[in-house]
């Protein structure tokens, strides 16, 4: 089966129901944009279990751009690394598809919806299956603008549409620094194929390799919104919520997580980066978990969780531990797509209320969904044996052994306070959402069948996800990708049986913690703490008043006192100054002759002087 | 003998202003066809030109030579390779489309002004075919005025001024050059032997301090037209003011002569010079990339803002040409092409929202994404090709002006992507401003879905938007070897 497909149905999708969904049946609709990921899903499942594709599987397409010295060949690459996310992409993604049918039934711009869905899944499997660096990335931007499209999806909401901007915006000075990165690495090593950048990556001198790294990092802090460049995710809530769950939670998020993992051979060969990485990782992963707890919008508190958990994937992608990373973005997935498609019922059911404050008391109409969410609720806890704790567990040990009691120890305890902080936030958000007492007169009524079943269906992955990476389950993922990135298992120096029993117990701290603060739905100020948080530790200000304020201020200096008095002053003033000398000189033409004789005799007098003199 | 391909290429579209002038005054819509027709008939033969166009050839094709002025060495010299190709077929393509865009728009004087265009399409494949020194400045400057007529009749309230700056200040620059051409000639040989061929003119070594004027003085006539900053102020007035297919036209066809002249005869008639001056336009290019796209997030009129974003995408262009690597002179080249489809897009655009509002500016327009869902669609991807998204043509052409100039100089470079966040700022602003939000509800009874006539405009630039983006070898192949030829050339004589 040609590889292509898995991208041609999601593609086929989107012309189809872009160009002419407006003439099908609704219901329709939904039909066909879950059907091209269906069958893109199947494709996979194919695709991956031939067992001739153990050895890295080249779908050669075509020289995209051949100029000078520079060639770039578009085609696939599928391998261990590639198949476990187009497992993800598509399953997930044909879940959430199935969901959306449901969820946008009432929705005259489901065409429109569903066409761009379609076209993100398309895109980000060109991301993941691109065997060019430059194939990968027009990936990255598609992904980007679908999710610009999607969070302004319903445009005509002012804050939607700035929500859309901003992402793509914050992205884009992402990607300046991908730019950068890809262009350095391409006269450096001489080609932007991954499989060739895999060989030449030892011949790189050690700070072009720094350098670029750190660039492309700065595309990954972009994408999957870490410090500093994280402020878009929050506000991408906008968007509907299964694009929240699909987009902005399992897959898209997690591109820049991919794509360190796709470069392996450069970011382990530049200590420097994955300390910053690893940092950068720990740092948003805590920070971000604090910002979750004074939230008052469910989506919001999911959103912020997020980041944090995109967090702990870079942390692990720091410290070599690529495999744990990958695990936990497989089970992070199907746990926070599942949040995210719960909190998307309870919006179903409350008519788009998202703001704890006024829900409360949906346990019992909502009885299934709750169960949906606290089972991913646990799993992001990491309370075992849900799926999140095997992989959390997994990159807090391999930290914690990486570290061996150096600098890196401080990143495996803000790995571990994080964890905590987890807890307590995911207890509140459930408490506030499901507990009595209720704070609201809706009679609310569960979701119909398209949107229930893939919420259990993830619900299954949530539980038994962790079977992909359990020790006891001989770990078929991990254990395949640590061949994958030549990287020797820790297990002679299996960890400390404190170590194993601490994550558990953190975890089940933080609930009770959050269970004993919040019970019966307590709203607790935290007082000057909360302001800090609710102002994201003073950078919201620093961004948009400092920042951005002083940036448009810039624009508007350049455009009204350079441009209109300063350059075109000046041409102007050139113009003007003609004038007046023509002006001027138009009063030596008197008319009267004997002016003129006198000139010419002053004239000739002159020149014979400078002639005799000279 | 051949057939004289691009002879008929030129005087097609000047045969149809005559046929047009011919016309009665009152057959308004025989003029506008007869004029399409011509445009088409022109873009046909380009299309010829464009396939029969042996790729992998450094040299001058479809070369066409005729003594004009014996006793001055001065003939009527045509012919086409890898650096004008792009820009002769980008010129027949947007032409119809500038046309079509008139088509309701342009109610008085419909003779005038179609004449007006054909005569103007003429004199801009004269200035990218001719390769006799002479024969490009009368067309150099016969561009100037039919561009002044389309300004000063059909233009906005400000037209005279703008139309008066814009002549004013383009033929400052043009008259330098011609002194450059003369002084040119008369160290091309002795006295009988002398000539204002191109090609001749190539091999003739002008000693340094002179050829340092020369350069000069060509470089200031083009850098005018490109614009380079801090020379540009005329363009944000002239597109500003000029009616739709004019604006369409300057961005996408007249502003490439500048940087054409870049590669068609400084580098070649100069070389030692344009290595020496090479860092000035770099400088000059990216502080323009960087203040066009500032300038253009400030701005409140939306054809002002479109205007200045050109300041920016010529500054990709000229960073390109004088990188003086080959893959940044593919990129710029390409990049030609791509700002006169996303920008001559994005003026068309413009014209579609200020035929039914007679508004330019954002404050009057908001959430016309509703009411115009089609149009809504089309304007995306022309933004996006305009902040050159991979997949788009922009994209290809601006990654290989960058990786050209890194090689080079990556200090322009790392500057120069600050140019590739701003054209997503400025854009995705105006954007949400004029097509999200809230419906406005004063503009509402006339802002209805854009007719097939206006579709059928986007339709080209749009396949040319994909086509390229995703498959640029029909281009660069065809470009490849004569930038090669003109490297060797600025790099032979060290």
């Amino acid at each position: 089966m040609p590889l292509v497909l898995i991208i041609a149905f999601p593609l086929l999708g989107w012309l189809l129901n872009g160009l002419l969904g407006g003439y099908l049946p609704r219901r329709m609709v939904g039909v066909v944009g879950s059907a091209a990921v269906g069958f893109s899903f199947l494709i996979a499942l194919n695709a991956v279990q031939q067992p001739e594709r153990a050895e890295p599987w080249v779908v050669p397409l075509y020289t995209w751009i051949a100029a000078g010295d520079f060639v770039v060949r578009a085609g696939l690459l599928l391998d261990r690394l590639s198949s476990t996310m187009i497992l993800v992409v598509t399953g997930v993604g044909f879940l959430i598809h199935v969901y959306s049918i449901g969820y946008m039934a009432e929705d005259p711009a489901a065409p429109r919806y569903f066409s761009y869905l379609n076209l993100f899944v398309a895109s980000m499997l060109l991301l993941v299956l691109g065997d060019s660096l430059l194939v990968l990335f027009v990936g990255w931007e598609l992904v980007g603008l679908c999710s610009y499209l999607l969070i302004g999806f319903w445009f005509e909401r002012d804050r939607a549409a700035s929500a859309g901007r901003k992402a793509f915006v914050v992205n884009r000075i992402g990607d300046a620094g991908f730019l950068l990165g890809m262009i350095l690495l391409a006269v450096t090593a001489g080609t932007l194929d991954i499989g060739r950048i895999g060989e030449r990556a030892a011949s790189i001198a050690p700070p072009a390799l720094t350098a670029i790294t750190l660039l492309l990092f700065i595309g990954a802090t972009g994408k999957s919104a870490q410090l500093p460049l994280y402020t878009w995710l929050p506000d991408a809530m906008e968007g509907p919520t299964p694009v929240s769950a699909l987009i902005h939670a399992a897959t898209m998020v997690t591109a820049g997580v991919y794509m360190i993992a796709r470069l392996h051979p450069l970011f382990m060969r530049a200590e420097l980066t994955q300390m910053v990485v690893a940092a950068v990782g720990a740092a948003t992963a805590f920070f971000a978990a604090t910002i979750a707890l004074v939230q008052w919008d469910l989506k919001r508190v999911l959103a912020y969780s997020t980041i944090s958990q995109l967090g702990y994937m870079f942390l692990a992608m720091g410290v070599a531990a690529m495999p744990a990373g990958m695990f936990h973005l497989t089970t992070h997935a199907f746990f926070k797509a599942l949040l995210f498609l719960a909190a998307g019922s309870v919006m179903h059911a409350m008519h788009g209320a998202i703001d704890m404050r006024r829900l409360g008391g949906l346990g019992r109409p909502l009885r299934f969904t709750m169960w949906s969410f606290l089972i991913g609720a646990l799993a992001l806890a990491g309370v075992p044996p849900f799926a999140g704790f095997f992989s959390k567990d997994l990159i807090l040990e391999q930290a914690f052994l990486r570290a061996d009691g150096g600098a890196v120890l401080l990143l495996w305890m803000a790995g571990v306070l994080t964890s905590l902080v987890t807890a307590v936030y995911i207890t509140r958000a459930a408490i506030m959402t499901f507990a009595p007492p209720s704070a609201h007169h809706v009679a609310p009524h569960e979701a119909p069948p398209s949107m229930w079943w893939p919420m259990a269906a993830l619900a299954v992955l949530s539980i038994g996800g962790g079977a992909l990476g359990a020790q006891s389950a001989g770990r078929p993922m991990v254990q395949g990708l640590q061949e994958f990135f030549g990287l020797t298992a820790h297990e002679g120096a299996a960890a400390p049986l404190w170590l194993a029993l601490l994550t558990p117990a953190v975890a089940l701290l933080g609930i009770a913690v959050g269970y004993f603060a919040y019970r019966g739905r307590r709203q607790i100020n935290l007082g000057r703490v909360g302001t800090f948080l609710e102002l994201e530790w003073y950078l919201e200000p620093l961004y948009d008043r400092v920042i951005a304020g002083n940036a448009k201020r810039v624009g508007r200096v350049l455009a009204t006192t350079v441009e209109l008095r300063v350059i075109d002053g000046a041409v102007n003033g050139i113009g003007l100054a003609a004038v007046r000398a023509g002006a001027s000189l138009r009063r030596l033409q008197t008319g009267y002759v004997r002016n003129y004789a006198a000139a010419i005799l002053a004239g000739t007098v002159l020149l014979i002087g400078w002639w005799l003199l000279r | 003998m051949t057939f004289p391909y691009l002879s008929a290429l030129l005087f097609l579209p000047l045969c149809g202003a005559v046929v047009v002038a011919l016309l009665g005054r009152r057959r308004s819509d025989a003029i506008r066809w007869t004029g399409l027709a011509a445009s088409l008939a022109a873009l046909g033969v380009a299309a010829v030109v464009f396939l029969r166009f042996a790729s992998g050839t450094a040299g001058m094709q479809f070369e066409e030579r005729a003594v004009w002025v014996p006793a001055a060495g001065i003939s009527y010299h045509v012919g086409v390779d890898g650096i004008s190709l792009p820009l002769v077929l980008l010129t027949a393509v947007i032409m119809p489309l500038a046309l079509l865009s008139s088509w309701t728009s342009v109610t008085e004087r419909v003779k005038e002004f179609t004449v007006s265009m054909l005569v103007l399409q003429t004199a801009l494949l004269g200035t990218f075919l001719s390769l006799d020194l002479v024969l490009f400045y009368v067309f150099w400057d016969a561009v100037l005025v039919p561009m002044y007529f389309i300004i000063g009749l059909w233009g906005g309230s400000r037209r005279a001024y703008a139309a008066f700056k814009f002549i004013l200040y383009t033929m400052a620059g043009s008259a330098l050059m011609l002194v450059a051409i003369i002084s040119l000639y008369l160290q091309s040989g002795p006295a009988g032997a002398r000539s204002f061929d191109l090609l001749a003119l190539r091999d003739v070594v002008v000693p340094m301090p002179l050829q340092a004027w020369l350069f000069g003085a060509f470089a200031l006539a083009f850098a005018i037209k490109v614009p380079v900053w801090p020379l540009h102020t005329w363009l944000p007035d002239a597109h500003t003011e000029a009616p739709t297919a004019g604006s369409v036209v300057l961005a996408a066809v007249l502003l490439k002569m500048g940087t054409y002249g870049f590669l068609r005869f400084l580098l070649p008639l100069f070389p030692e010079a344009t290595r020496q001056f090479a860092p000035l336009f770099a400088i000059l290019a990216v502080i323009g990339i960087l203040y066009g796209g500032a300038v253009s997030w400030a701005q409140s009129d939306m054809k002002r803002l479109v205007a200045m974003s050109s300041v920016s995408h010529l500054g990709f262009v000229t960073l390109g040409a004088f990188a003086l690597t080959v893959e940044a002179l593919q990129g710029s080249l390409l990049q030609m092409v791509n700002h006169g489809i996303s920008t001559g897009g994005l003026f068309l655009l413009v014209g579609v929202l200020y035929d039914r509002t007679h508004s330019r500016l954002m404050a009057d327009y908001g959430g016309v994404a509703a009411l115009m869902p089609r149009f809504a669609v089309v304007a995306t991807i022309i933004m996006l090709s305009s902040m050159a998204l991979p997949g788009t043509n922009g994209f290809v052409g601006e990654f290989l002006i960058l990786l050209g100039a890194f090689r080079v100089a990556p200090i322009y470079v790392v500057f120069a992507v600050g140019g590739v966040i701003l054209s997503a700022v400025y854009l995705l602003w105006m954007y949400q401003r004029v097509m999200h939000g809230p419906v406005v509800v004063a503009a509402r009874p006339r802002v209805v879905e854009i007719t097939s006539r206006e579709l059928l405009i986007f339709v080209p630039l749009i396949l040319l938007i994909f086509g390229i983006g995703l498959y640029p070898a029909p281009l660069l192949q065809r470009s490849e070897a004569s930038v090669r030829a003109l490297l060797e050339r600025v790099e032979a004589r060290r």
